[in-house]
């Protein structure tokens, strides 16, 4: 099919998530590599189980469940995103601007995940990962309690920007998580981590690994990647791979 | 048919919103229509309804009563029940429209009344707290679905857009509006058992639900409260008066009783907050609220929301001049109010209070008495 190279515009004022999400598909199938999504009101499910590498501009308030199961669009939001994004995305990329609510990240197999400010609670929760394929949650901002919740894969790093204090404003990090890498920027109290994690410092294969993602987060930001770094980081890392693997055996 | 039940079992949803002006002005339902409007897909037309403040100025100092009853014999069962107890001083059918998506509803009336015949050494809130429970639990099909003063609740089965226009809700004004969109997770949906829930001056929208509620609906009855409406919710409505009116509790402790701290958490505090809790623990172990929820409390002079301890279910709230918003989903404050800057997540178990900047010592909490306070 010819390709279109013209933005492809929807209004989604006043529709309906399933309304909007046939618009999406129609678009796609037509050819259209490009989307500009306005006035974009609490739909649900923008962009799920699309599988091409299209870009789709969003601008107002996202739904919950943004991209998720999706494998391959970039999606960048100009506003506040809600609960789950990113449910169980394969690949692709959503990127945003504004804030997050709960569970953002939530099941994620790779792809990647900016969120520019804060996010709520059970950020990057159960995210996975096999051989080559690892997802990449990258926080601006803050995030509360339950952080990393059962994380079993992933790269997961939270950059406390906008905070004056050193330590994040969360308990329970890491509570139940048995597999990938929290990176924090700042600090984290004992007290403030969950039973299956330790707190360790960062090794040459931890910049490796965090700072090609920290350079790609500052540059889709506009921020200054050296500021960043200049503060310290701590990782978490899980203690077993199977924390409850005795709980329920006798 | 109007008897419960007549709806299956089906899993969770339900939306929430709550808007107040803090400088006690009144103002119309579009707002919180178009709020829970934004969020139908979290309803499944099982249940809405809305609480409204304000809306009864001509007779602000009377309790409002807005009663359902299954058939006419009933209302005259308890019209003849309320004689006994009150002066009636003024009784009407609640205005409705017809909606065509609600096509059966309980014969409704709304009765003002001032109390005449109580007990002596009865309190006026307590004799009334008394009726309610009657009506509700020995005059066969019929229920009151709300009992304070200057305020109404509205609700019913159906999705809460068009039981806002059933109950002719663009006729009215209030400073503050509740809002609920219901998708029954355990318990049936009935006109009765639709949200708010009310009792006195308190009302009650909830997302999530309580594994508790035996346990507190037991702990309740050791103090008068019958829980007759087959919904959990209706348990919270009731702790509130037992732990606000009657008990005192400034809303700070309310909020660790029904959304207790961890035991882990409490070892870790000074020994001076560690015995209060303790013993708040201790005392309250019954009107511990179990399982995932949100809630949107209110009544005169506050709105209130909170969530479980570990926040197992979402609710953002935001303010603008003197406008306060508390809402499950941020779209739903955005539809209403495009320009909001900041947009905040209360933290588990931890409530958030919007205060009548006018409001009497009645019900003040030891918080402060700024109008937005965290």
């Amino acid at each position: 099919m010819k390709k279109k190279l013209k933005a492809y515009k929807i209004k989604a004022n006043g529709l309906h998530f399933k309304e909007l999400n046939n618009l999406i598909k129609k678009a796609v199938n037509d050819g259209h590599n490009s989307l500009n999504i306005v006035g974009v009101i609490g739909q649900r499910y923008i962009g799920t189980g699309l599988n091409k590498k299209i870009k789709i501009n969003i601008k107002g308030t996202a739904g919950a469940d943004l991209g998720a199961f999706m494998d391959g669009p970039n999606i960048v939001l100009k506003g506040n995103a809600q609960d789950a994004v990113g449910n169980t995305m394969n690949s692709g990329s959503i990127t945003v601007h504004g804030s997050a609510s709960d569970v953002c990240g939530i099941a994620a197999r790779s792809g990647r995940i900016f969120i520019k400010g804060n996010v709520g609670y059970r950020a990057g929760i159960h995210m996975k990962e096999y051989q080559d394929f690892k997802p990449t949650l990258i926080i601006g901002g803050e995030a509360y309690d339950f952080l990393g919740e059962y994380m079993a894969g992933g790269i997961l790093a939270v950059l406390n920007l906008n905070s004056k204090e050193q330590y994040l404003p969360s308990t329970y990090i890491g509570t139940g998580m048995h597999g990938g890498v929290i990176y924090i920027r700042g600090n984290v109290h004992q007290s403030q981590l969950g039973q299956e994690v330790s707190s360790l410092k960062l090794d040459s294969k931890d910049e490796e690994l965090l700072y090609p993602r920290l350079k790609e987060f500052a540059n889709t930001f506009k921020l200054d990647f050296d500021k960043i770094i200049k503060e310290r980081f701590i990782k978490l890392l899980p203690l077993s791979h199977r924390p409850y693997g005795r709980l329920y055996a006798y | 048919m109007l008897k419960p039940p007549y709806a299956e079992k089906d899993i969770s949803g339900c939306a929430v919103v709550g808007i107040m002006n803090i400088s006690g002005n009144n103002f119309g339902s579009e707002k919180i229509v178009n709020a829970i409007k934004c969020m139908r897909d979290r309803s499944n037309g099982l249940g809405g309804g809305f609480a409204a403040y304000g809306i009864y100025p001509e007779h602000k100092d009377l309790y409002a009563f807005h009663m359902m009853y299954l058939d006419t014999n009933r209302r005259y069962d308890a019209e003849d029940f309320l004689k006994k107890k009150f002066n009636i001083a003024a009784s009407e059918r609640i205005p409705t429209a017809k909606v065509n998506s609600i096509s059966e509803s309980p014969v409704l009336w709304r009765y003002f009344l001032s109390v005449e015949n109580k007990p002596p050494l009865m309190s006026e809130e307590d004799f009334v707290v008394q009726t309610v429970i009657y009506i509700n639990a020995n005059i066969d099909g019929a229920f009151v679905a709300s009992s304070g003063k200057n305020m109404g609740v509205f609700k019913g089965v159906g999705y809460p857009e068009d039981i806002a226009r059933f109950y002719k809700l663009q006729d009215y004004e209030a400073y503050i509006w509740l809002s609920h969109g219901r998708f029954p997770t355990n318990t049936v949906g009935w006109w009765g058992g639709a949200h708010p829930f009310n009792i006195l001056d308190w009302s009650v929208v909830h997302n999530g639900e309580l594994s508790s509620y035996g346990t507190n609906a037991r702990y309740l009855e050791m103090y008068g409260y019958k829980c007759e409406l087959m919904t959990d919710t209706e348990v919270v409505a009731y702790t509130m008066d037992l732990l606000m009116r009657r008990h005192k509790l400034p809303l700070n402790l309310v909020a660790k009783v029904i959304a207790a701290p961890l035991w882990k958490e409490i070892d870790n505090l000074e020994p001076k907050e560690r015995r209060i809790l303790t013993r708040l623990r201790q005392t309250y172990s019954s009107l511990l609220l179990n399982g995932p929820f949100s809630f949107i409390i209110a009544n005169q002079d506050q709105m209130i929301g909170i969530t479980d301890r570990i926040r197992l279910r979402p609710l953002i709230y935001a303010s603008n001049k003197d406008m306060f918003y508390i809402s499950t989903e941020e779209a739903a404050i955005r539809t209403i109010e495009s320009d909001l800057k900041n947009i905040k997540i209360p933290r588990g178990g931890e409530p958030v209070v919007a205060q009548l900047l006018t409001s009497d010592i009645r019900h003040q909490t030891s918080s402060s008495r700024e109008g937005a306070t965290n």
